[in-house]
């Protein structure tokens, strides 16, 4: 049975070995937002042997690029968008301990795995919700790569954000047990 | 002969953007609302519950529905008794998209295809224009979001595959799309007419009154069937599992050359968002 959880970043391993896929996730705390092009930059980075701009281990990355705060607001809309395009890159983060994602669409194999290996989970925020999910970020900041614009790596500061276990680091798979079940 | 000035068109469409992505429709709305009252999986019930407050948070304070805000697609119909003046129609229309998107803080999506570098402003907006009889000019403004618009597809199908094969793909192309265009989703399908010709009229099937009855009764027993075949592969609200996967199968058709039977799918997600004006 599924069942809610409240967590607050950074995250350990404990947290994360304890979600299953299905659990209802309430998250707190700083999360970073990044799509391809800023994830690109960090790999580049790490290709290099740099050092990153933020500190990965134990830290939650968003997939968003929101739209523009109106005056006195700090975030315009901000749903996930589809994280397949992030692929390529995320094993690669995960090894350096990134523990939680959120975003929208199917994983990778290579990425499932990964999550298994390194123990992090993939948390689904509901696609279009964007009016919603502003709601729950307190604080938006540009921390790097301002030159991407909504594409930049935001720092946002979140309050119960809501989102849904996709992946859990046990191998399964919300988006094929939950279809399994209702396909007729 | 009406003389319409442009520049009514440019403050027409601009105020039609911003409605469009902070008003979600009011069929939408009650498609959403049986949504959330038929849904059985219970991670499909939470998606409606969120969906119906994100459109209500946007309405009410001018958020807009999806981040995604679109590339805009203004149809337009202009009576042949219109005479345009005080400058260029379309640019005109690029202007209202230009001003919207700035005024309405909506996010500007569009880029060179190649490098990537955002436009900045959302132009240049796609454009169809027809010529209907009348005084009127008739402008729909449709911001369409790019992960649904993603998964849409073509199919050149031989005439033999018939029925058959139509419905195939339709069931094919929502399947392979899985949870990717934010279901649950409303399906545009375009039959007959030209490659071009038919991914159009996809595209204009979605703009009918989600929750209305085709015209014709065999299409309309047509666009059940599919809902069914579809609502069948569980994907359910974001994917998640549960009984909708779409909220509606929208049909157009034309005829189409002996040696051809196109077929386009156009995927629309639950933000579907269009607003009509007349001049
Ligand atoms: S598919 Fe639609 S609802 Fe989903 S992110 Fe894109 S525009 Fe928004």
């Amino acid at each position: 049975m599924s069942k809610t959880v409240k967590l607050t970043t950074p995250l350990n391993d404990q947290q994360i070995t304890g979600l299953r896929i299905g659990d209802k996730v309430l998250l707190s705390g700083v999360i970073y937002t990044a799509r391809d092009a800023a994830h690109k930059r960090l790999i580049d980075l790490l290709n290099a042997g740099q050092e990153l701009p933020i500190e990965i281990q134990g830290q939650v990355m968003y997939y968003v690029g929101p739209s523009p705060a109106r005056p006195g607001q700090a975030i315009g809309a901000a749903g996930p968008t589809t994280s397949y395009r992030m692929d390529p890159y995320t094993p690669q983060l995960l090894a350096r301990g990134l523990k939680a994602m959120i975003g929208k669409g199917k994983r990778s194999p290579e990425v499932i795995d990964a999550m298994i290996k390194y123990r992090a989970v993939y948390l689904g925020a509901t696609g279009g919700a964007g009016a919603l999910i502003s709601q729950a970020i307190k604080e938006a900041q540009v921390l790097a790569y301002e030159d991407l614009g909504p594409e930049a790596i935001h720092r946002l500061v979140v309050e119960d954000f809501p989102t849904i276990v996709i992946n859990d680091c046990q191998g399964h798979d919300l988006y094929e047990e939950g279809v399994k079940k209702y396909a007729r | 002969m009406r003389e319409i000035n442009v520049q009514e068109v440019t403050a027409a469409v601009k105020q039609a953007a911003m409605t469009a992505n902070f008003e979600l429709g009011a069929d939408m709305l009650r498609a959403l609302e049986k949504g959330a009252r038929e849904e059985e999986s219970p991670a499909g019930q939470e998606v409606f519950r969120q969906l119906l407050e994100n459109a209500r948070i946007a309405r009410e304070k001018r958020i807009p529905i999806c981040q995604d805000c679109g590339l805009t697609v203004v149809f337009a119909e202009l009576g042949q008794e219109v005479h345009l003046v005080g400058g260029d129609f379309n640019e005109a229309i690029q202007e209202g998209v230009r001003q919207g998107y700035q005024a309405g803080y909506l996010r500007k999506s569009l880029c060179h295809p190649l490098t990537r570098k955002n436009t900045g402003d959302n132009t240049p907006a796609v454009i169809y224009t027809t010529i209907v009889p009348g005084d009127q000019l008739k402008l729909m403004v449709v911001p369409k979001g790019g992960g649904s618009e993603n998964m849409s597809r073509v199919f050149m199908l031989r005439p033999a595959a018939g029925l058959a094969g139509i419905k195939e793909k339709v069931v094919e192309t929502v399947r392979d799309a899985g949870a990717n265009p934010c279901p649950p989703t409303i399906i545009g399908v375009g039959i007959g007419g030209t490659f071009e010709q038919a991914a159009l009229l996809a595209k204009k099937a979605l703009l009918r009154e989600v929750g209305s009855q085709h015209p014709d009764p065999e299409l309309a027993a047509l666009e059940q069937e599919l809902l069914t075949m579809i609502n069948n592969l569980g994907i359910g609200p974001q994917g998640l599992g549960g009984r909708f996967t779409s909220l509606a199968v929208h049909i157009n058709l034309m005829p189409c050359h002996i040696a051809s039977l196109p077929v386009a799918v156009n995927v629309q997600c639950h933000a579907s968002r269009h607003q009509e004006v007349v001049l």
